[in-house]
């Protein structure tokens, strides 16, 4: 297929003097630029983000104006960077945040809570952020959505596509989890799989979206797509009656949502409907893939990149992160930490929280979990703190994964038969049967 | 000489090459003779330490130079040296 060199940069008209969305600025060296679809400052290769007026946006973002909007990500639309909100596009956001009574005892957490981002759209979190980028892509006039996926991008972006009528070009890892890649297949989108890490199907995408213009949602779409990640803290503060808990525990891979976090809870309060009080982020990384917690330990945020990751932690396992300096400067500033998760501590996580709490979450939410766990033995969750857990993506992505050093549970000692692991043996279609089996001690 | 591809964003610094050759045996040294020839590329490429900015990401071959010898790491002749802007997220 040819590719058709297309302009790198689609700008639209200055802000008025009571714009909302100001223009893109560099998060490096503050250099401002009109909104478009480019992502990297002209002046010094710093990564853009959106600028807003806060002042306007508080005119109409009150506690009362937001009850009164329908769920979803869209009911937070002044700090989102689009003008207004899209016309299409899929149901995203508005997860429920549960207790989590019976999980916490085991993780030594008295108040936890679970996000659970398990059910959005393509049953991932990720669909927040590509909802974002998906609907500013439209207004670009870009000719196709794309990314570069560890998984639940892959089926975000898919799913976002065929919702607004795009068609969608997925870049993953040849050897990828299979139930990821069926699911954008299943979207309809193109899947071009690479062979080499995520690290090289980034670099590929990144010399790919230059010469293209094609929209990849995490490449030049960015400054928009990792917005996208803000409404999980709004919906956290309103869901628990427009406060912060004590610390927040989420996954870091690029570490761009873990630092957009921190920015939705700061907004909130700049705008008045949360009270400023001490907020700590821990974060979770496979220690098979841990550059951004490796940095934290030696007390340094440069970010030495991990070649060749090796973890069932795929979602996770990106070993050279763009936001990596900034979750360790957020784990500091905040008083958190950012923990490595081995992948067996990983599986049992994963176990815990689907048997006891009914959330079956994907690899990122077990690291979560077990780093929760970590942080309350290291002291940085202190006994009676509040602490939010956010379960990221959804079981069914990663079937296999929770297995990994489990003791399986069946009647004949362990042993796993040729089905699927974990079921009793299959017994005849009749009570007498079934009444042997319960017999043999199957309760 | 070894050969270097400029992303979008510096082209206006080489007024509008994709690809330019540099000569250098190590990449140290290509991005060097690079900045003497395209002066306007100082500012966006080099950080304040005189080493690569750490928003530039510098491969060699398609490979990090952070997995090869850094600035040191040897260039050849038949060698293509990419420049990219520090980005990923899954």
């Amino acid at each position: 297929m040819a590719i058709e060199t297309r302009p790198s940069a689609v700008a639209t008209p200055p802000p008025t003097a009571d714009a909302r969305i100001l223009g893109m600025i560099c998060r490096n060296c503050r250099r401002a630029q009109p909104i478009g679809l480019s992502y990297v400052c002209a002046a010094c290769f710093g990564p853009l983000e959106v600028q807003y007026d806060y002042g306007v946006a508080a005119r109409t973002f009150t506690r009362e104006a937001i009850a009164a909007r329908p769920p979803g990500i869209w009911r937070y639309a002044e700090l989102l960077p689009l003008e207004v909100p899209p016309v299409r596009g899929l149901p995203v956001g508005s997860t429920p945040l549960t207790t989590a009574d019976r999980l916490g005892p085991v993780l030594g957490i008295e108040r936890l809570w679970l996000k659970d981002d398990t059910r959005n759209p393509s049953l991932s979190f990720k669909d927040r952020a590509v909802a974002v980028a998906a609907a500013r892509a439209v207004e670009f006039g870009v000719e196709a959505l794309a990314c570069a996926s560890t998984g639940n991008l892959a089926g975000a972006t898919a799913a976002a596509a065929a919702a607004v009528g795009l068609p969608a070009y997925v870049f993953i890892p040849a050897d990828l989890e299979p139930a990821k890649v069926d699911q954008a297949l299943a979207y309809g989108a193109t899947v071009v799989p690479v062979d080499g890490t995520y690290d090289d199907v980034n670099r590929l995408c990144l010399e790919i979206a230059d010469e293209t213009g094609w929209g990849f949602v995490n490449i030049n779409l960015r400054p928009f797509y990792a917005e996208g990640s803000k409404t999980l803290a709004y919906e956290i503060a309103e869901s628990l009656g427009w406060r912060s808990p004590d610390v927040v525990v989420a996954p870091v891979a690029s570490g761009a949502m873990f630092t957009r976090l921190a920015r939705g809870f700061e907004e909130l309060v700049e705008l008045g409907l949360i009270e400023s009080r001490p907020l700590r982020f821990v974060g979770g990384q496979a220690a098979g893939c841990a550059p951004v917690a490796t940095a934290w330990a030696a007390g340094t945020d440069v970010i030495e990149p991990v070649r060749e990751p090796d973890t069932i932690v795929r979602s996770l396992a990106i070993g050279n992160p763009a936001d990596g300096r900034y979750a360790v400067q957020l784990a500091n500033e905040s008083g958190g930490s950012i923990e490595a998760i081995e992948d067996v501590t990983t599986a049992e996580a994963i176990r815990d929280v689907a048997r006891l709490e009914g959330i079956y979450p994907e690899t990122a939410g077990g690291v979560t979990l077990a780093a929760a766990a970590a942080a309350r033995r290291r002291g940085v969750i202190r006994p009676g703190d509040e602490v939010v857990a956010l379960l990221t993506g959804n079981g069914l992505k990663t079937p296999d994964a929770r297995w990994l050093g489990a003791t399986v549970g069946t009647l004949d000692g362990g042993r796993v038969g040729p089905g699927q692991p974990g079921l009793t043996p299959v017994i005849r279609p009749s009570l007498s049967a079934f009444e042997a089996w319960l017999e043999g001690g199957a309760a | 000489m070894s050969l270097v591809r400029i992303p979008p964003t510096l082209r206006t610094a080489t007024g509008g090459e994709k690809r330019v050759e540099v000569a250098g045996t190590t990449v140290r040294e290509v991005v060097s003779a690079l900045v003497v020839a395209y002066p306007g590329l100082e500012a966006q490429l080099i950080g304040q330490d005189g080493d690569l900015n750490p928003f530039v990401n510098a491969f060699l071959n398609d490979t990090d130079i952070r997995h090869l010898e850094g600035l040191d790491t040897p260039v050849g002749d038949r060698d293509t040296l990419s420049l990219l802007p520090a980005m990923a997220g899954g």
